[in-house]
């Protein structure tokens, strides 16, 4: 108690410290994996005071900041006892009402807007890096994604036959629940310059089993939850998947859902890898010279 | 002769124990109820001395910035809303549980809850498409006003159903109210599958509610509901400890008993309509406080509605405290607090009062 006590006022002389106005490194909390993994690319992150529960990359994002809970679902005394003097925030969140009572309290609330392109990816590192002070880690940074962006399309254009790509989100009692159009495992897949095969579907949805014979995925995409990923057996024993062109040359891709969907600054990178395990080597062999 | 003055002095023996007894009862939940408030205007994310606490109550104009908006605008307007909210339940609850003459019955029991779930699935799925052009602000605006509209019209939907020439069933009410939830919960279920991850997520945060969104704006919408209807309940109170007996029963004691359904029916649907639009879904006080109560105090309305308001209160307060302190800075849904606290608790005076442990 008296300890508290004493490190009360140090934290209150460091914290006036911190927002002395010489910029001295204003205090952000971020909201949305994609913000959180650009700041840290930007080198930024001793910003950082805290971070919501979808930052996943990198890992030491949540493990050294403080967790302010679910994107949507943001508590605002919460949000407002880690003294933010700016909140960076993906469209989706809120709710509106907390997010009001932070503004009333004087922190800025800057909005990072979500578009499922490379031309978003681009133009969300730039407004971060701008926000954060850090211009110039901006456009270094988003001249890498530039050139990894331009890689993506030279391999494209190499592409004589699209695969037919179907991606499973999960799969419940056997009943696959599969990203559509509109989705953002829509936008990767055509990015790797496959064909969505569920593209007749708007959003994720839940799949019969018909549709999915029907679908003819050459490949089955899904992602990585932590220590749990689909295996080929759990995928390609069900009867629908069974008899795909998939199961036959047994063509499953996993990955890291944020490295993925999450259209951050490792997008170019996570669209490579995609494309490396559609379209194995030999096919690109011209393409490499 | 001695034998019937004996057997007065037991009665009014007995009588002033109960009276003692109610007496101990009150003073306990005002205590308690205070108890909780003034913590919960203490604790929660940010660190504010009980000192300054106070002078920012006492509109100490020294007392300004965020501390002072913490303490105002967001810990001030949640208690109150959880007093309210809590007491809105528990009130509703007893009250339906006097009415159906069942222990099972809670407020969501007369259509309101699925009614109102069934709204808020529509603005949260559908708003961002069809409500956004038309009022030009986000959807979550109208959330709490679809909520109570959807709550208020199941109810009385399910009354019109109940209701043949001037006489409502309690029964056709329950079975109807069953039906009912069935078919919102089909429409509800459409939208989920009609939903995307996001919206998904916020109809499930919904549905486990919340005190986040209390605002001074919406207590200033839902208090003009919600209390004229606590003050109003003790005086039915006489009718409904007559129809514990039966309907007719209550009826030759005197009782206008096709009014008194129609009045605790809509003033239930109003009172957890309202709770229900700024809170979303808030499971198990309904139940576990009237209960709790009639163990301790007996099933007399008179003091068990009046009781229920301020233990309502008190306990979805406390709730809130744990729910917004937990796992600071995040914070849990209230829905996870109450029924995981109240619960085992309810489970376990069950248990003891069957074994003569409490009376």
């Amino acid at each position: 108690m008296k300890l508290a006590k004493l490190i009360h006022p140090l934290a209150l002389a460091a914290a006036l410290v911190a927002a002395s106005p010489a910029l001295a490194g204003e205090r952000i909390v971020a909201v949305g994996g994609a913000v959180t993994e650009i700041i840290y690319a930007l080198g930024a992150q001793e910003r950082l005071v805290g971070v919501d529960s979808t930052s996943h990359h990198p890992p030491e994002a949540l493990a050294r900041h403080p967790d302010v809970g679910y994107v949507r679902a943001l508590s605002a005394e919460g949000v407002l006892s880690l003294a933010p003097d700016r909140i960076i925030a993906v469209e989706a969140a809120g709710p509106p009402d907390a997010l009001a009572l932070i503004a009333q309290a004087g922190v800025a609330i800057e909005t990072i807007p979500e578009e499922l392109s490379p031309e978003g990816v681009l133009a969300r590192i730039a407004r971060v890096g701008s926000l954060v002070d850090r211009p110039d880690a901006a456009r270094i940074l988003a001249d890498e994604v530039r050139r990894g962006i331009d890689g993506i399309e030279a391999r494209r254009s190499a592409i004589e036959t699209p695969v037919r790509v179907l991606f499973v989100l999960s799969l419940q009692n056997g009943r696959a629940m599969v990203g559509g159009s509109g989705t953002s495992a829509d936008a990767v897949i055509r990015l790797a310059g496959a064909e969505n095969a569920a593209k007749g579907i708007e959003g994720f949805k839940p799949i019969t089993d018909e549709a999915i014979i029907a679908a003819a995925p050459d490949v089955i995409l899904t992602i990585n939850r932590g220590s749990h990923a689909l295996a080929p057996d759990d995928v390609f024993s069900l009867p629908a998947f069974s008899a795909t062109p998939a199961a036959a040359a047994r063509r499953l891709v996993a990955m890291d859902g944020l490295y993925l969907l999450g259209f951050g600054p490792r997008m170019p990178q996570a669209v490579l890898d995609l494309m490396d395990a559609l379209y194995p080597a030999s096919a690109f062999s011209e393409a490499r010279g | 002769m001695s034998v019937a003055l004996e057997n007065s002095r037991i009665f009014v023996e007995a009588l002033t124990a109960k009276r003692r007894r109610s007496v101990f009862a009150t003073t306990l939940l005002v205590l308690c109820a205070a108890a909780i408030a003034i913590l919960s205007l203490k604790a929660g994310a940010v660190e504010i001395s009980a000192g300054r606490v106070v002078a920012i109550l006492l509109g100490s104009q020294a007392e300004t910035g965020r501390d002072a908006l913490v303490v105002l605008n967001v810990r001030l307007p949640r208690l109150l809303l959880g007093l309210l909210v809590g007491a809105a339940l528990a009130v509703s609850g007893a009250m339906m549980q006097g009415l159906f003459r069942n222990p099972l019955a809670d407020p969501g029991i007369v259509g309101v809850s699925a009614g109102a779930g069934l709204a808020a699935a529509v603005t949260i799925v559908l708003g961002e498409r069809f409500i956004t052009p038309v009022i030009g602000a986000s959807p979550f605006l109208l959330l709490p006003v679809g909520a109570f509209l959807g709550g208020l019209a199941t109810t009385l939907a399910l009354y019109g159903i109940a209701t043949r020439e001037g006489r409502t069933s309690v029964a056709t009410m329950l079975l109807a109210g069953i039906a009912l939830g069935a078919l919102a919960g089909a429409f509800t279920g459409l939208l989920a599958y009609a939903s995307d991850d996001r919206q998904l997520r916020d109809l499930t945060f919904w549905s486990l509610g919340s005190l986040g969104g209390a605002t001074w704006a919406k207590l200033a919408v839902v208090a003009p509901i919600i209390l004229p209807i606590l003050i109003a309940t003790p005086m039915l109170a006489r009718g409904l400890n007559a129809l514990v007996l039966g309907e007719a029963e209550a009826y030759h004691l005197g009782i206008g008993v096709q009014r008194l359904k129609t009045t605790i029916i809509l003033l239930v649907a109003a009172a957890v309509g309202a709770s229900v639009a700024v809170a979303g879904v808030i499971g198990f006080v309904g139940i576990v406080v009237p209960h709790l109560l009639r163990l301790a105090i007996g099933p007399d309305h008179r003091l068990l509605l009046p009781l229920c308001a301020i233990l309502g209160g008190a306990l979805l307060a406390g709730a809130d405290i744990l729910a917004r302190t937990i796992v600071a800075p995040a914070e849990l849904p209230i829905g996870i607090v109450t029924a995981a606290i109240g619960a085992p608790f309810f489970l376990w005076l069950l248990l003891h009062r069957n074994r003569g442990i409490v009376s």
